[in-house]
């Protein structure tokens, strides 16, 4: 299963782009600082909206900012969003998920319910209104609400494996040898769900990093914080279009257009994942074709 | 009611039976998509007794139960109705599971999916006897799974500690997976067609493994198969199953021997060569008697006896009445009208298909 999740042509290419971008957050401090000895936030009175140039690759922002030095620490903020969000929606998805599939009956019915509501409110709305409240809180807050509206789908996913995998013999077999309910999910059956828990957490990433983004562009974000989305709503704000500042707000938005193209690349992955494969065919299907088989032939026979 | 009767006779009644099941009945209700319930009767008023030292083998075609009856006895279903005595103890509802399966293990069918694929061998056993033992030390740990993969046949143990399940054969998948059975040092050993997925050449193995552990180490046990050749070279007791109840029970050589239930000669002539053992497949052993028309429904099981609309014997009270149980003695029993009406001697006069070719067609209709 996980072999041939990475093996996809597809899944690998938005893998990469997530590594690529992952890399570019980790070493973001040391890119900015020691390689390019730029500050992102230091404004260079001398170059002000100039042009991509040799001494500023990626041109410079209306206020003397470097933009490239702003897209590596944007990837820095974007990405500290998308692992956050996805680490707390999956942990929720997992305690929600495999729980209630593991035990199924009350606990399921309880579990299931709060996975319903949280998959029907309506998300954007309720983002604006509990960041309204917490207005100014940073990417940290930011990351925290996206987490907690965005696990039920992965819940609903995790669920349906679990209860597929928990009656399965080898499950029985170490319950009937008196094995504990937690070591029978943690050591039985998590290791079956290696695959959908990577992949959803590779979704929820990106999907996180897209609503910062489109958080950041409807003004939901903290005017101290570097990512895609405030570098995209400050060229808004200072209507870069208009003035042809093409440099300011294309290569944040390629990032993000990037990002959403490994999205998609990877949830082909987890539908390819998904496809119920072939199973093997029951004795009884086989038995019964075979009586089927037998009855044509004496058909043929008498007749 | 005579079939409310209880735990079958046996050859060695004088003593407790380990595990026994009183007059279990299971019923499942299963839900249709348009919501409809309907009851499935897989086990009905069913007994059987394990002894330690004696195997008891369960032999029917698919769907009559076996499982079911199995895992009432390793408590994975709570029985309907009746109930499971361990050491003539009646085992409580909801009582602790841990106890019970330090006592009772059951071996399922399919040895590639009762072992996770993602555990070494080592780990399976290791947690067994760690469950079993909490003071067990690592060490000793190590010395036990040894000394049980080597009890199981699996030499050098050492070998086997470290390896996947992909990477062992069937056969020794099955060991592995009796191997840490053993590990909580249990008294009853259920087996669930235990060698039936397993390759014909190793089968003969897995019985003579079965057969010493009952016999030189005192395991009472279940051996549910659907080939009559393996029951009889392994088992002590034979009991034949029939849509969800038990027709016909006793010592290995007057059931096969000298059947007294019309379906148990059935099954013995449609085994095509009872000394070959574990050679046959569920196919061919059941082709004969599949040839007789579907095996019952038992959401709505025929009315009296349940073998009546396939029976050459039938007569018109087989569709009214239960049969009730008849001794035979030597702990031989049967549940057949024909028993009761004095024509007991008509089931071994002649070959099945003979009689079923006699069959008066307007009694059956009847
Ligand atoms: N959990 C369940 N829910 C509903 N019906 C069930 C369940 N388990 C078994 N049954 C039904 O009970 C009947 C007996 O099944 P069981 O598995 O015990 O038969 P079996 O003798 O073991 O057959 P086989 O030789 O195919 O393994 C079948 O008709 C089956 O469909
Ligand atoms: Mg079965």
């Amino acid at each position: 299963m996980n072999s041939s999740f990475g093996s996809n042509p597809k899944v690998r290419f938005g893998l990469v782009v997530v590594t690529f971008f992952a890399a570019l957050a980790i070493l973001g401090p040391w890119l900015t600082g020691t390689v390019m000895g730029i500050d992102p936030r230091a404004n260079d009175i001398s170059a002000i909206a100039s042009p991509p140039s040799s001494e500023h690759w990626l041109g410079t922002t209306q206020f003397g900012q470097d933009v490239l030095a702003q897209l590596i620490a944007g990837a820095r903020g974007s990405m500290f969003v998308g692992v956050l969000a996805a680490l707390i929606g999956t942990v929720l998805a997992i305690v929600f998920g495999v729980t209630a599939g593991y035990f199924g009956g009350r606990t399921d019915h309880v579990l299931n319910f709060v996975t319903n509501i949280f998959m029907v409110m309506p998300v954007l709305p309720l983002i604006f209104i509990v960041s309204g409240y917490l207005r100014g809180t940073g990417l940290w807050m930011i990351a925290i609400i996206i987490g907690v509206f965005g696990w039920a789908g992965g819940a609903r996913t995790l669920r349906a494996q679990t209860m597929s995998v928990r009656n399965r013999d080898f499950v029985l077999a170490m319950r009937m040898l008196g094995e504990s309910n937690p070591r029978l999910i943690g050591s039985e059956v998590l290791p079956h769900l290696g695959g959908w828990v990577a992949s959803m957490f590779l979704s929820a990433m990106i999907g996180a990093i897209l609503a910062e983004a489109g958080l950041a562009f409807l003004g939901i974000s903290d005017s101290g914080a570097i990512s895609w989305g405030s570098m995209i709503q400050a060229a808004q704000s200072q209507s870069a279009v208009l003035r042809g500042l093409w440099w300011w707000f294309v290569p944040p938005g390629l990032c993000i257009a990037l990002i959403g193209t490994a999205a998609a690349m990877l949830n082909f992955g987890v539908d390819e994942l998904s496809n119920p494969k072939l199973r093997s065919a029951t004795r009884k299907v086989v038995r019964r074709t075979r009586r089927v088989e037998r009855a044509v032939a004496a058909e043929t026979r008498t007749a | 009611m005579t079939r409310h009767d209880g735990a079958p006779a046996d050859t060695a009644d004088h003593e407790v039976a380990v595990l026994s099941a009183v007059d279990v009945s299971k019923h499942f209700v299963v839900r249709n998509a348009v919501g409809n319930s309907s009851v499935v009767r897989a086990v009905e008023h069913a007994s059987v007794d394990l002894h330690a030292g004696r195997i008891v083998a369960v032999v029917g075609e698919s769907g009559s139960g076996k499982t079911t009856l199995a895992r009432l006895l390793a408590r994975f279903y709570e029985p309907t109705q009746g109930q499971i005595r361990l050491d003539g103890a009646p085992v409580a509802k909801g009582s602790a599971a841990r106890g019970y399966h330090q006592q009772v293990q059951l071996i399922f069918q399919d040895p590639f999916g009762s072992l996770n694929p993602v555990h070494r061998v080592r780990h399976n056993l290791d947690r067994a006897l760690r469950i079993h033992d909490r003071r067990l030390g690592r060490a000793e740990r190590r010395r036990r799974a040894v000394e049980l993969l080597e009890r199981v046949s699996l030499t050098p143990g050492e070998d086997f500690l470290d390896k996947f399940p992909h990477e062992l054969s069937g056969g020794q998948r099955q060991r592995v997976v009796i191997a840490r059975a053993l590990a909580v040092a249990p008294k009853v050993l259920l087996g669930d067609e235990p060698i039936s997925m397993l390759d014909v050449s190793i089968r003969l193995e897995m019985l003579n493994l079965l057969g010493r552990l009952s016999r030189e180490e005192g395991l009472a046990m279940l051996y549910i198969t659907h080939d009559i050749a393996s029951a009889r070279y392994v088992c002590d007791d034979v009991v034949v199953m029939y849509a969800g109840q038990m027709t016909e029970g006793g010592p290995k050589d007057r059931v096969i021997g000298a059947p007294a239930h019309p379906y148990t000669k059935l099954l013995v002539e449609s085994s095509p060569d009872p000394d070959r053992v574990g050679t046959t497949s569920r196919d061919d052993q059941f082709a004969d008697a599949e040839a007789l028309g579907e095996p019952p429904s038992l959401i709505e099981p025929p009315t009296g006896c349940r073998f009546h609309p396939r029976c050459p014997f039938a007569m018109s009270r087989c569709a009214e009445e239960e049969p009730p149980r008849t001794d035979l003695g030597d702990g031989h029993w049967s549940r057949c009208w024909l028993h009761q009406v004095g024509r007991a001697d008509e089931i071994g006069a002649d070959t099945y298909s003979a009689a079923l070719a006699r069959r008066d067609p307007a009694e059956v209709a009847s």
